[in-house]
């Protein structure tokens, strides 16, 4: 990594909910999403975020990039704190953070075509554009993430899964943005597929120079794509760090957990390995 | 975005390929709607009926040899005579039934569009924008329109009647502005599940305005359960308005609608029972017609929903 200035810096940030204790004046209870999390993220560079389900990963990523009201902390993007844009100056920051969403065929709408879905964000950002320019940035960015560019009047349903993500993503790149959240952008898909869209993501950040903000419970999917990663555990922060360095020697008992998770496809490597989580279940059961 | 101004070489190739480009129709939701649609018989008879009504109500009167308000001296209170041209017969006044029939229909089937016009426009973009802001906006839209539920409809048009005196303008206004209410409430149900959609949160993402949203996602989704309950509403609108005339605060003499004519058949209905039977043939085959084309319209769009 190149000592430059983080393009995003998340400062202690923490988003609560209130849940309704039940009853018309039960009051609320409140639900810690997330807790004091910070991080940096360079020009270029990918941060995995790993965790279980509802371990608050997607409201981090929706708080910093404000999609959602955080409670508390900065989020600054090239030094301005996101948290506190004006609606204004928030549309201007929605052109170079994009995202990209878990299910691939619900985040399309289904009464627009593929073209139509993939020039929106150029149509939002960049009304003087004319149409012909338009719907050519929409055959580059069609071809770009591998699709063909007859398909421009298809509508969602008939496209595949990997297909739908293919269009989600060159949404996402069409107005050159800067940031892309990636918000469990392969766990819809199936390995084979997974595999196709990881590296079309890691081709394309190679060339356009994009920071990713990867989300995902799989950590080997992780990985492979993210030089950094960074666990959470119920909303806080447990481990971050090199990605080899977090995978080969996690100092954190969640993380040793969630590693010794991930199957391998060998019989006696996995033998030995349901053996060590036992022994980090009874540990873990010894200690409390 | 650098070079987005046209000048762009590597753009203009793109927009070359783009004209010599001979793109894959898509099949919309709305032509696989539309192909359920052709396959259901009752729903497609029931059209054709629901059309040659139209025809009927439309054309029809420059065919007849006598008009709805013209009154034959030498014809009063007669049965069908087709040698008179009288097809229905006549009524106390000697005038022609088929021809007043026609009239009727007519009139029944303009209230009906326009005050189903009224309601879903009001009604879409109402309840769309309840459900879209939420919470107290909501809370306080939803409201008013419980308010106006609580108003008996009737009370409301004759208080309408009387300030204004009797026009056939104010019954669609009547009509309209009480049958929009629950349109308002099925959108603002409908909207409250598609917000939660991943496709409006990737264009909250992109920075869509909220009323690009409203208009351009969710609006265009509503379409299934709105046509659905355009169709049913037609038929209650023409029977609100066959009731208001009923009573005496809808058209006005001489010109009719169905429930006008079928009020003035009802008392008579032994002696002239021709004065009954044309107009409540025709509001009935009409009424069952509509509901088929809904049903079938529902199966269309909500495959899933048997």
């Amino acid at each position: 990594m190149t000592e430059q200035k983080p393009i995003l810096q998340v400062r202690n940030v923490s988003v609560d909910f209130k849940i309704p204790a039940g009853g018309m004046f039960g009051g609320n209870k409140i639900l810690h999403a997330v807790k004091d999390v910070s991080f940096d993220l360079h020009q270029g560079e990918t941060l995995g975020i790993v965790g279980e389900s509802g371990c608050g990963k997607s409201t981090l990523s929706r708080a910093v990039i404000k999609l959602i009201q955080a409670t508390s902390g900065e989020s600054l993007w090239m030094g301005k704190d996101i948290l506190k844009m004006s609606p204004k100056e928030l549309v201007n920051l929605r052109k170079d953070i994009q995202m990209v969403f878990q299910d691939p065929l619900a985040s399309l709408n289904p009464r627009m075509t593929a073209g139509q879905i993939i020039a929106e964000p150029l149509l939002i950002h960049y009304p003087e554009v004319n149409k012909t320019e338009r719907m050519a940035r929409v055959v580059e960015m069609m071809e770009k993430v591998g699709l063909s560019a007859n398909m421009i009047n298809k509508y969602p349903h008939e496209f595949s899964g990997g297909q739908c993500q293919r269009i989600g993503i060159a949404r996402a790149l069409i107005t050159k943005p800067k940031l892309i959240v990636c918000d469990e952008a392969v766990s819809a898909l199936d390995v084979s597929v997974q595999a196709q869209v990881i590296n079309l993501l890691m081709d394309l950040q190679k060339e356009f120079g994009i920071s990713l903000l990867f989300i995902a419970h799989d950590i080997a999917v992780v990985r492979h794509i993210a030089q950094r990663i960074m666990v959470l555990y119920f909303g806080e922060v447990v481990e971050i760090g090199e990605s080899e360095q977090v995978v080969m020697q996690p100092r954190h008992d969640y993380t040793k957990k969630l590693i010794a998770s991930v199957p391998v496809p060998d019989p006696k490597e996995e033998m030995r390995r349901r053996e060590l989580r036992r022994r980090l279940r009874r540990e873990a059961a010894a200690a409390a | 975005m650098p070079g987005i101004t046209g000048k762009d070489q590597v753009l203009t190739t793109y927009a070359n390929k783009l004209a010599t480009l001979d793109p894959v129709k898509g099949r919309s939701l709305t032509q696989d709607a539309t192909r359920r649609l052709v396959r259901n018989k009752a729903a497609v008879a029931s059209i054709i009926v629901v059309v040659v009504i139209i025809l009927a109500a439309f054309i029809g009167p420059y065919f007849l040899p006598w008009g709805f308000s013209e009154v034959d001296w030498s014809n009063i209170r007669k049965p069908p005579n087709p040698e008179a041209g009288h097809y229905l017969g006549t009524d106390q006044n000697g005038r022609d039934m088929l021809a007043r029939v026609l009239q009727g229909t007519q009139m029944s089937l303009i209230v009906a569009f326009v005050a189903t016009v009224v309601s879903v426009t009001i009604g879409v973009i109402y309840g769309a924008i309840a459900g879209y802001f939420g919470g107290r906006v909501d809370a306080i839209m939803m409201r008013i329109v419980d308010v106006m539920y609580a108003l008996p409809y009737i009370l409301f048009v004759i208080i309408l009647m009387v300030m204004f005196g009797r026009n056939p303008v104010l019954l669609f206004v009547g009509i309209g502005a009480i049958e929009w209410l629950t349109m308002a409430r099925i959108v603002r149900g409908q909207t409250l599940s598609i917000k939660e959609k991943e496709f409006v949160e990737a264009a909250r993402a992109s920075g869509a305005s909220s009323w690009t949203i409203i208009f351009k996602h969710i609006v265009p989704n509503l379409t299934g359960p709105v046509v659905i309950y355009a169709t049913l509403t037609i038929p209650e609108i023409i029977i609100a308005e066959s009731f208001l005339s009923y009573l005496g605060l809808g058209v006005q003499e001489p010109q009719t609608s169905l429930g006008t004519l079928i009020s003035a058949g009802a008392p008579v209905a032994e002696v002239l029972p021709w004065m009954l039977l044309g107009p409540a043939a025709v509001l009935v085959t009409l009424l069952l017609a509509l509901t088929y084309i809904g049903d079938g319209l529902r199966d269309a769009l909500d495959p899933k929903d048997r």
